[in-house]
C-alpha cells in the first residue's frame, strides 16, 4: 500500500467514525424523545390538569404540581430577571474601569455552572433552616439564583453586540447614562435579553435538585408559605415509587415538562435567529 | 438658567442612582458566591470538627452510629464523571468534526440544533429513561455478555463482574456521557469555527486530507479551547443530580465492579438530606455539598483559565 | 447675531494621549462662528481625535486623556467638573456610520429634544418636521414617521441622524466623516445640507475627501501625525498653501 492510499484510508476511516458519532448522538436523542412520548401520552388527560396528586391506588392528576411549578418559576423569574439585567448592564456599560466587573463576570460564570443541588443547600441554610419550614418562597428563591447567572450573561453579551457608535450617538445628544441605557442600548438588545429570560425559564422548569430541600412537596394545593408541590419533585417521587399508576403520572408529567422546555428552547433559537433589526 | 442648573443636578442624581444600583446588583451577584461558601462552611462546622480530614478518606457512612465518611460519595462523583468523559470526549470530537467539516452546509444548522436539544432535555427525564428503559435492556442484553466475555481478562474482568442489575456506576456514567456530549461538542464546534479559513486553506493547498487538516492544524490551534470545553462538560457531570440519583443505586459502598450500585455526592444529598435528623448527620451532608462545590469550583476555574489563554493567543494572532 | 470672525471654539495648547501614545501635539486653532471648518489629513493624523475632544466623547473610554484648553463660550470645556451632558447638548455630533436608535423615525428626532426641553405635542411635531426638513428628509418620511428608523436606506439613516443632531439646536455641529459610508447621491444631499446649516450653526467637519473639504468649507486645517500643519481659508489652502507638506498632500503626491 503506498503512502497516498494509506493517507486516504486513514481519512475515510476517521471521517466514518465522525459520521458514526453524529448518528450515535442523534440516536439517543430520538430514543429518549420516543420513550418520553410513548410513555407520557397515555397519561395525558383532563384529570391531569384538574385533580391533585393522588395517594397510591386512587385516581388523580398533577394540577397542584403544575400550579406550584408555575408559581415558583414565576417568583424565580420575577426576582432573578431584574437582578440579572441590572448586573449585566453594569458589566457591559459601566464596568470598564475598576475591579468589580471582571470579578463579577468570573463569579457569574462559576454560578452558571455550579451544581444546582448546592444552590438548594444554600437556600435551605439561609432560609428554610431559619424559618424552620419548607416553602414555595424558598423554592422560588432557589430558582431565582439559577435565573440570575443566565440572564446576566445574556444581557451582557447582547449589550456588547450593540455598536459603541450607538452609545456615542446618544451621549453626543447629551443624554444621561440611564436614558442612554434604557432607551437606546437595552432597547436595541431587547430581543436577545428576552431570549436569555426564556432560556432561564427553560432551565428552571426542569430543575429538581434545588427544590428538593426548599419547596419539598405537597399532596395538595398550597400557598407560597407552605411546602409546595412541583412537577420535577413529584415526578421524582412518583417515578421512584413502586406503584404503577404513579409511574403513569410521572411519565405524563415528564412529557409536560419536556414539551415545555424543548418548546422554549426552540422559540429562543428562532428569536435569536431573527435579524437584530425589528 | 437656574432652572437649567436644577435640571442638570437632577439628571446627575438620577445617573448616580442608576449606575449605583446596577453596581449594587453586580456586587450582589459577587456576594452571593461568598454567601454560598460561608453558609456551607458554617453548616458543615459540626462535621468538620467531629471528623476533620478523615471525613474525606473514611468509607464508613452510618447514620445509626453517627459515623460519616465521604469517600464512597466522592469516589462515585469523580469516577462516574471520569468514565463519562472517557465516553463523551471522543464522541463529542467526532460530532464537532462532522458539524464543522463534513456535513453539507444545509444540514449543519439543523443537526447542531438537534444535538443542542439533547442539552435542553431536563435531567429528570434522562433519569427516568435510564431507570425504566435503558437499565432493563442493559441488564438483559449487554451486561451478561460483557461479564462473560471479560471474565478471564486480568483487571478488566473485575470491572465488569457482578449480577446484571442494570443500574450502577456504569449506567450512571453512560447517561452522564449522553448528557454532556452536547455541551462538549458545541464548545468544540465553536472553537473549530474560529480557526482562520486561510490557515485551513493553506493546509488543503498542500494536498492534505480533511483528517490531516483537522488533526495537524485545527486541533493544535484550538487545543486550549477543546480542553476548556471538556472541563465544562466535567463540571456539568460532577454536579448532575437527578439523572444519577435514578440509576446509580445509591449504595454507600466502594466496590471494584462498575456494575455494582454506588453513589455520588449529589445522589447522597438528594436521597438523604430531607430525611436526615440530628445535627451531625445534617452537617455531614452539608460538608458533602461543600466538597462538591469546591471540586466543581476548581474544575471551572481551570477551564476558565484555559479558555482565557486561548482568547489571549487569538488576540496575539490577529 | 455675533460679529464675524468670532471664535466659537478656541483650542489652546491641546495635547491628547491614548495611554502612552501622544496622539495630538500642541494644537492651537480657532473655529469661527457661523463658518464651516474642515479637517483633512491622512488616516491616523488625529483629525477625528481632535473632533472628539470638542464634545469630550473620549471621556467614555478609560486611558484617554486631554491636556490644554478648549474654550467654548468663555468656559474651558476640558476642566473637570464641567457637566458633560450639558456640553454635548450644545455641541452636536454626526458620526461616520449612521446610528439610528432602535425606535421610530419620530422618536429618533424627538429623543434629544425631550432631554432638555418640555414641549407640547404640537410644538414637538413642529420641531420634528423642522429638523427633518432641515435634513432634507421630510418629504421622504412624512408618511411613515411611526416606522422604525432602522428601515430607512443608508443615506436616509444618515440624514435622520443629522436631523436628530439639528433638532436640539446645538451651537456647534461636529461631522465626523459623515459621508464616508454613503453613495454619491446621498453625499451630495448631505453636502448641500452643510451649506444650508451653516447659516445657523458653527460646523466642524472631518473628511477623507479633499474635494469635499474644498466644496463645503470656509476654512481648512491640514493635520499630519498629530500636528496641525497648516490652517487657513479654504481657497488659500487649496490654491496657495504656505507649507510644502500641505501642497504635497493636496496635489496627491502623498497620502
Amino acid at each position: 500500500m503506498n503512502l497516498y492510499t494509506r493517507r486516504r484510508l486513514i481519512n475515510y476511516i476517521s471521517l466514518g467514525i465522525s459520521l458514526f458519532a453524529m448518528c450515535f448522538g442523534l440516536f439517543w436523542l430520538f430514543w429518549i424523545l420516543h420513550t418520553l412520548f410513548s410513555n407520557g401520552l397515555p397519561g395525558i388527560n383532563m384529570a391531569l390538569f384538574t385533580q391533585t396528586t393522588p395517594a397510591p391506588g386512587s385516581a388523580g392528576g398533577l394540577a397542584n404540581a403544575i400550579l406550584g411549578s408555575l408559581q415558583m418559576s414565576l417568583v424565580g423569574v420575577l426576582i432573578g430577571t431584574p437582578i440579572g439585567i441590572m448586573a449585566g448592564t453594569y458589566l457591559a456599560e459601566f464596568g470598564d474601569r475598576g475591579w468589580l466587573a471582571p470579578a463579577t463576570r468570573f463569579i457569574n460564570d462559576i454560578l452558571l455552572a455550579a451544581p444546582s443541588i448546592v444552590i438548594g443547600l444554600f437556600v435551605f441554610q439561609i432560609y428554610v433552616a431559619q424559618v424552620e419550614h419548607f416553602s414555595g418562597w424558598a423554592g422560588g428563591i432557589a430558582l431565582s439564583l439559577l435565573v440570575i447567572p443566565v440572564v446576566l450573561r445574556t444581557t451582557e453579551n447582547m449589550l456588547r453586540l450593540v455598536p459603541s457608535a450607538m452609545r456615542e450617538a446618544a451621549y453626543a445628544l447629551g443624554a444621561p447614562q440611564w436614558k442612554m441605557v434604557l432607551f437606546v442600548t437595552l432597547r436595541a438588545a431587547k430581543a436577545g435579553v428576552a431570549t436569555g429570560i426564556l432560556l432561564a425559564v427553560a432551565r428552571i422548569l426542569g430543575e429538581t435538585a434545588p427544590l428538593l430541600f426548599t419547596a419539598l412537596n405537597n399532596q395538595f394545593f398550597s400557598n407560597m408559605n407552605q411546602p409546595m408541590a412541583n412537577l420535577p419533585v413529584v415526578i421524582f417521587q412518583f417515578a421512584m415509587s413502586p406503584y404503577e399508576d404513579w409511574h403513569t403520572l410521572a411519565w405524563a408529567g415528564a412529557l409536560l415538562i419536556g414539551l415545555f422546555v424543548l418548546g422554549l428552547n426552540v422559540i429562543a433559537r428562532v428569536m435569536l435567529r431573527e435579524p437584530k433589526q425589528h | 438658567m437656574s432652572d437649567q442648573a436644577k435640571r442638570m443636578k437632577m439628571q446627575r442624581l438620577q445617573d448616580a442612582l442608576f449606575v449605583g444600583s446596577t453596581r449594587f446588583f453586580a456586587f450582589l451577584v459577587l456576594a452571593t458566591l461568598s454567601g454560598i461558601i460561608i453558609s456551607l462552611i458554617y453548616g458543615a462546622m459540626p462535621s468538620i470538627k467531629a471528623f476533620g480530614l478523615s471525613f474525606i478518606t473514611s468509607t464508613e457512612w452510618n447514620p445509626v452510629t453517627e459515623q460519616f465518611g465521604a469517600w464512597p460519595s466522592i469516589r462515585g462523583t469523580l469516577l462516574s464523571s471520569f468514565i463519562a468523559l472517557l465516553i463523551a470526549v471522543p464522541l463529542s470530537f467526532g460530532i464537532a468534526l462532522f458539524l464543522t467539516e463534513l456535513a453539507p452546509v444545509w444540514l449543519r444548522r439543523p443537526l447542531g440544533i438537534a444535538i443542542e436539544l439533547l442539552a435542553g432535555v431536563p435531567s429528570i427525564i434522562y433519569g427516568m429513561w435510564g431507570l425504566f428503559i435503558f437499565a432493563p435492556l442493559f441488564a438483559d442484553h449487554v451486561q451478561p455478555w460483557l461479564t462473560e466475555t471479560t471474565a478471564n481478562w486480568p483487571l478488566i474482568g473485575e470491572l465488569f463482574a457482578g449480577p446484571p442489575m442494570g443500574i450502577g456506576m456504569f449506567t450512571a456514567a453512560l447517561i452522564l456521557a449522553i448528557m454532556i456530549i452536547p455541551f462538549i461538542s458545541s464548545v468544540m464546534r465553536d472553537v473549530f469555527e474560529v480557526v482562520p479559513p486561510m490557515l485551513k486553506e493553506s493546509a488543503y493547498g498542500l494536498g492534505s486530507t480533511t483528517w490531516e487538516v483537522v488533526w495537524n492544524v485545527v486541533v493544535p490551534y484550538t487545543k486550549n479551547g477543546i480542553v476548556g470545553g471538556v472541563m465544562l462538560g466535567l463540571g456539568r457531570a460532577l454536579g448532575e443530580t437527578m439523572a444519577v440519583t435514578f440509576v446509580i443505586g445509591n449504595a454507600q459502598q466502594v466496590m471494584p465492579s462498575l456494575f455494582d450500585p454506588a453513589t455520588t455526592i449529589s445522589a447522597t444529598l438528594a436521597n438523604e438530606f430531607t430525611e436526615a435528623h440530628g445535627e451531625l448527620y445534617t452537617a455531614s451532608l452539608i460538608e458533602l455539598g461543600l466538597l462538591l462545590f469546591v471540586i466543581t469550583f476548581i474544575v471551572l476555574v481551570l477551564s476558565k483559565l484555559l479558555l482565557l489563554r486561548l482568547q489571549r493567543s487569538e488576540g496575539a494572532h490577529s | 447675531m455675533s460679529k464675524p470672525n468670532n471664535a466659537k471654539l478656541a483650542v489652546k495648547n491641546l495635547n491628547f494621549y491614548y495611554g502612552n501614545f501622544h496622539a495630538l501635539k500642541n494644537i492651537n486653532l480657532d473655529i469661527l462662528e457661523g463658518k464651516v471648518t474642515a479637517f483633512i489629513g491622512p488616516s491616523g493624523c488625529g483629525k477625528s481625535t481632535l473632533l472628539r475632544t470638542f464634545n469630550r466623547m473620549y471621556d467614555l473610554y478609560p486611558k484617554l486623556r486631554a491636556e490644554g484648553e478648549i474654550i467654548l463660550n468663555g468656559d474651558n470645556i476640558l476642566r473637570s467638573g464641567i457637566d458633560l451632558n450639558m456640553l454635548r447638548a450644545k455641541v452636536g455630533m454626526v458620526f461616520q456610520k449612521p446610528t439610528p436608535f432602535p425606535m421610530s423615525i419620530y422618536d429618533n428626532v424627538a429623543f434629544g429634544v425631550k432631554l432638555y426641553e418640555s414641549l407640547s405635542k404640537a410644538e414637538m411635531d413642529d420641531r420634528v418636521e423642522w429638523a427633518l426638513s432641515k435634513a432634507a428628509l421630510w418629504n421622504e418620511v412624512k408618511d411613515k414617521l411611526k416606522q422604525s428608523g432602522l428601515g430607512l436606506s443608508g443615506g436616509q439613516q444618515q440624514r435622520l441622524c443629522i436631523a436628530r443632531a439639528v433638532a436640539v439646536k446645538p451651537e456647534v455641529l461636529l461631522l465626523d466623516e459623515p459621508t464616508s459610508a454613503l453613495d454619491p447621491i446621498s453625499t451630495a444631499s448631505v453636502e448641500e445640507l452643510v451649506h444650508e446649516l451653516k447659516k445657523d450653526y458653527t460646523i466642524a467637519i472631518v473628511t477623507h475627501n479633499m474635494q469635499q473639504a474644498a466644496r463645503v468649507s470656509d476654512y481648512t486645517a491640514y493635520m499630519y501625525l498629530g500636528e496641525m500643519v497648516e490652517m487657513g481659508p479654504t481657497d488659500t489652502i487649496f490654491t496657495a498653501p504656505s507649507k510644502k507638506a500641505t501642497e504635497d498632500y493636496i496635489t496627491g503626491k502623498f497620502g
